[in-house]
């Protein structure tokens, strides 16, 4: 007997002498979204209000607003998503910034941001989405000190629940709910351990 | 013995070490509370949503383990099964050399520590380098995990420090955002040469066959990013039935395990990389890992599958505030592990079988528990099976009552201990045993009150001729 048939065998037979077995129950999707939100407001409004909460940063307009931001944190090396270098590569040129649309791992140290695209965001938790489809790196929406991920207004999901129900069949798709952060050491929360230490949500107007 | 195992590691625990761990777990459970309270007006409905859909799911597992294995393959992830944690390992370390791979990054994985996997790996010439923060202080002082989320619970930065120092990551600073830094950057080099990065996984779906991952540092991201192979060590019990069960169980898991709304990173994966992504395993293997979870399933303590391993119960027990992790001896710690590693010994039962007792029944357990566990009356349960099978460890510093049995079991030495129980008030108490002696120290003697129940009884019967009327009760 292979272990497959050993385990379902003994799966089977410790619970054959159940007479019933549980039901599975009967709830709604939208069961644990927070009553306090209010879903048919401004998404967008309600992202910055929770993603603050947990730290990140929320940032809204045109390539510009970007670039500006950028140059006022002193960043001046990062990679690009090639994708999005025709809408970001002269303003922050112009910002004195110099992009690479190919990630080296060699070099990991040296990217000091990372842009990319967001596949949604959930205004409720303040939740970024990234997927493989999206993502034209993991490694450079995760390495750098700085993510920026780009987001459209139509990509935001009111809550957990509805962006579950439209989860992309994609084989990697990670929920970034502020930056990375660990408690381990005495319970102080340090923010940036392995990923991004700045997470930032890029609106797109 | 004196006492309990449990109580004896207790009172060996460091007054800097029991106020480390109180302090964790106090502000663990502070932050559950805020979260789940601001959040919803009933918490306590979902966390029996929960636990019904999870005591669903393992009452019906022979369906959904096949099921979920069919959409694994479908998505094109290689499935393993593992009988115990041999098998567990010896797949892990046949895939490492399959690839030629030398080099592992581990997220953190409680199977791994279940079956141990770093011993095995190097042993065998691997090199297996835990990624969680905790988990790597823990490696690198040859130590182990003694709280399920917060492993280090039970140290202090200064130990951290001097740990840093002496593996050469700098010299001493026991600021905790220095510490994270110089671990951040000797960990990201560790992934980016590793070939294979290993992880456990929270929930699998068995309708997508997607794998979930919740972590807050990022380093199971960082290894399924670095990485060529991702291997997922997933214990059987570790299924729900669909993709919208997700939503429920991740608000419950972050909130109950850390107080936060949601955890950093939540990964759903089903498979390799996609073929436009240049980062990431090329290919992804899953094992589905026994090592006694179908014992524990054909038990009726199975309940206790339904653990999403958060430690809220960890973190309210005073027994665990008290021991520290460290003291019960296994993987689980705190009242799910006082229930679980018995279990799990399965022959060695009896040798756990104290663990039980590590509790006052309180019931806070129970009423954090995110699944609604049933801890204390699975507790009770085992004691009563440690007592049947007479285990040593279960009868340690438990007073004799073999006096007091025979006492009670025969009405006439009972009446006579009753008439003459007054007497007792003349025993002198220098002549007491020790322990009698300890007690009367900062006591009296209480006043003798027993015997008198037959007399009230016989009065009872010979003054009440006609039951009570419901008027005349309420006058009573």
């Amino acid at each position: 007997m292979t272990s497959r048939e050993t385990i379902l065998k003994r799966t089977a037979d410790a619970l054959a002498p159940l007479t019933e077995r549980a039901q599975y129950p009967d709830f709604k999707d939208d069961i644990a979204v927070m009553p306090a939100l209010n879903r048919s407001g401004d998404l967008w409004a309600i992202f910055c209000e929770r993603v603050k909460l947990v730290h990140g940063t929320p940032l809204s307009g045109g390539p510009a607003t970007l670039a500006n931001w950028i140059r006022e944190k002193g960043l001046k090396h990062g990679y690009c998503d090639p994708a999005l270098l025709p809408v970001f590569g002269d303003v922050l040129t112009a910002a004195g910034c110099a992009v690479e649309t190919v990630f080296d791992r060699s070099r990991v140290d040296e990217y000091q941001f990372g842009i990319t695209r967001a596949e949604a965001a959930i205004a409720e938790t303040g939740t970024l989405v990234l997927t493989d489809a999206t993502s034209s790196s993991r490694l450079a929406a995760l390495a750098p000190w700085t993510h920026v991920a780009v987001l459209k207004r139509e990509q935001i999901f009111a809550d957990v629940a509805s962006a579950v129900a439209k989860l992309p069949a994609d084989p990697n798709v990670i929920w970034c709910t502020g930056p990375s952060r660990t408690a381990d050491v005495e319970g102080i929360l340090i923010e940036g351990v392995h990923g991004p230490g700045v997470q930032v949500a890029f609106l797109m107007e | 013995m004196k006492h309990q195992q449990i109580d004896q590691y207790a009172t060996t625990l460091s007054a800097g070490k029991r106020a480390s761990v109180y302090d964790g777990t106090k502000s663990g459970y502070d932050a559950r509370l805020r979260a789940l309270n601001t959040a919803y007006p009933t918490p306590d409905n979902l966390r029996k949503l929960a636990g019904q859909i999870k005591q669903h799911t393992i009452e019906n597992l022979d369906t959904y383990l096949p099921q979920v294995e069919a959409r694994m393959v479908a998505n094109g992830v290689k499935v393993h099964w593992a009988v115990d944690g041999g098998e567990a390992c010896a797949h892990v370390h046949r895939i490492m050399e399959e690839h030629g791979a030398k080099k592992m990054v581990k997220a953190k994985t409680m199977v791994s520590e279940e079956i141990h996997l770093a011993d095995y790996l190097e042993k065998r010439g691997m090199e297996c380098l835990e990624t969680d923060l905790g988990e790597f202080i823990i490696q690198i002082d040859h130590d182990h995990p003694s709280h399920i989320v917060k492993p280090i619970i039970h140290k202090n930065r200064r130990e951290i420090a001097v740990s840093f120092e002496r593996e050469g990551l700098g010299a001493y600073n026991d600021d905790p955002e220095v510490i994270t830094a110089r671990a951040r950057q000797f960990l990201r080099h560790k992934y980016l040469a590793a070939d294979v990065g290993l992880s456990g996984a929270n929930f699998v779906s068995a309708e997508s066959g997607r794998i979930v991952l919740v972590t807050n540092e990022g380093n199971s991201r960082f290894s399924i990013a670095a990485t060529k192979v991702h291997i997922a060590l997933v214990g059987i019990e570790k299924i729900v039935p669909r993709d919208r069960d997700l939503g429920l169980f991740l608000n419950l898991l972050a909130r109950s395990a850390t107080g936060q709304q949601f955890t950093s990173y939540t990964e759903f994966i089903s498979g390799p990389r996609s073929a436009n992504q240049p980062d990431g395993p090329g290919e992804m293997h899953v094992i589905f890992v026994d090592n006694g979870r179908t014992r524990v399933l054909a038990d009726d303590c199975r309940a206790i599958l339904r653990c999403i391993r958060c430690s809220a119960c960890l973190n309210v027990c005073p027994i665990y505030r008290q021991a520290s992790g460290h003291a019960y001896r296994a993987v689980y710690p705190g009242p799910v592990g006082a229930v679980l590693s018995p279990l799990l010994a399965g022959d060695k039962f009896p040798e756990m079988a104290d663990l039980p007792k590590a509790s006052s029944l309180c019931g806070a357990c129970n009423e954090v528990c995110p699944v609604n566990i049933p801890i204390p009356d699975l507790l009770l349960r085992l004691r009563d099976r440690g007592k049947r099978m007479h285990s040593k460890a279960a009868a340690a510093a438990t007073p004799p009552m073999g006096a007091f049995g025979m006492l009670a079991s025969s009405p006439s030495l009972w009446k006579i201990a009753m008439k003459t129980g007054g007497l007792s008030a003349l025993y002198p108490t220098c002549l007491m045993p020790a322990a009698g002696k300890t007690w009367v120290r900062t006591r009296g003697m209480p006043k003798w009150r027993g015997g008198k129940f037959r007399a009230w009884m016989q009065q009872r019967r010979a003054n009440a001729p006609a039951p009570a009327t419901q008027t005349e009760r309420k006058a009573d």
